[in-house]
């Protein structure tokens, strides 16, 4: 698995970026991530993003996009629990892209 | 997959898909994988029924604690199926009563079902895969 090196800090990546072991995810990692999704973080792209921490916290896995969309809706509102949003901040895809900023593994049935 | 594309081309057949998982949870790889492939079918809006019988029903106890073996506790991922729209999970009566048992001890909420029952579902059933 190649290795990264991350503000001084050696990580282990797999072949498509994501990070092996969660339990080093820091903000500079994720800003890492953000650099190589050209993904400009803004407050909205980091509530996603811890959105998706806390999801994968309690459920020990990354949601699919569907699946997320819907939980951001009946967290955050509807405004926000929307593909339009969602894609607008991860135009790559928000479960693929924010999953590797928020250090998670790519979502299990992600094309 | 995003709901957006989400037309019917026609090819929009849902068939009646049942996953036994009838192992332990760790020790194979069978109660991770089969839940892996469940998660996936989710995404093709399949009739999806998960069924948990003989040492399957022990991936559903509460309280489970892999750190002594080094895996990864899947177990509360179950709880994340509801937000897949997989609803439909039973067990059996007798694989509980085998291992001294009761719903109290599960982890999701289920169906308990007879022998008979059980055996009626799985008549339902265009698919039946075994973990």
């Amino acid at each position: 698995m190649p290795m990264v090196n991350i503000a001084g800090k050696e990580v282990e990546v797999d072949e498509e970026g994501y990070l092996i072991d969660l339990s080093q995810w820091n903000e500079d990692i994720a800003k890492y991530m953000a650099v190589e999704e050209k993904v400009e973080m803004t407050d909205n792209h980091w509530e996603v993003v811890n959105f998706l921490r806390e999801y994968y916290d309690e459920y020990q896995i990354a949601p699919a996009v569907r699946v997320l969309t819907k939980a951001i809706g009946k967290k955050l509102g509807p405004d926000k629990g929307n593909n339009k949003y969602l894609y607008e901040l991860f135009p790559y895809g928000p479960a693929k892209q924010a999953c590797k900023i928020a250090g998670l593994p790519k979502p299990t049935g992600c094309i | 997959m995003s709901d957006m594309d989400m037309e019917d081309d026609g090819s929009g057949i849902v068939k009646k898909f049942m996953f036994l998982n009838r192992k332990a949870p760790h020790g194979t790889v069978y109660a991770l994988e089969g839940l892996e492939v469940v998660l996936i079918t989710a995404a093709f809006d399949q009739d999806v029924s998960l069924v948990f019988t003989d040492d399957g029903v022990y991936q559903l106890m509460k309280g489970i604690d892999t750190k002594g073996i080094e895996v990864k506790d899947f177990s509360k991922t179950y709880r994340a199926l509801d937000g897949y729209d997989i609803e439909k999970l039973y067990v059996d009566q007798t694989s509980l009563d085998a291992r001294g048992l009761t719903e109290d001890d599960l982890i999701v909420d289920v169906s308990v079902l007879s022998d008979d029952e059980m055996k009626n579902l799985m008549d339902e059933q265009d698919v039946v895969i075994s973990f």
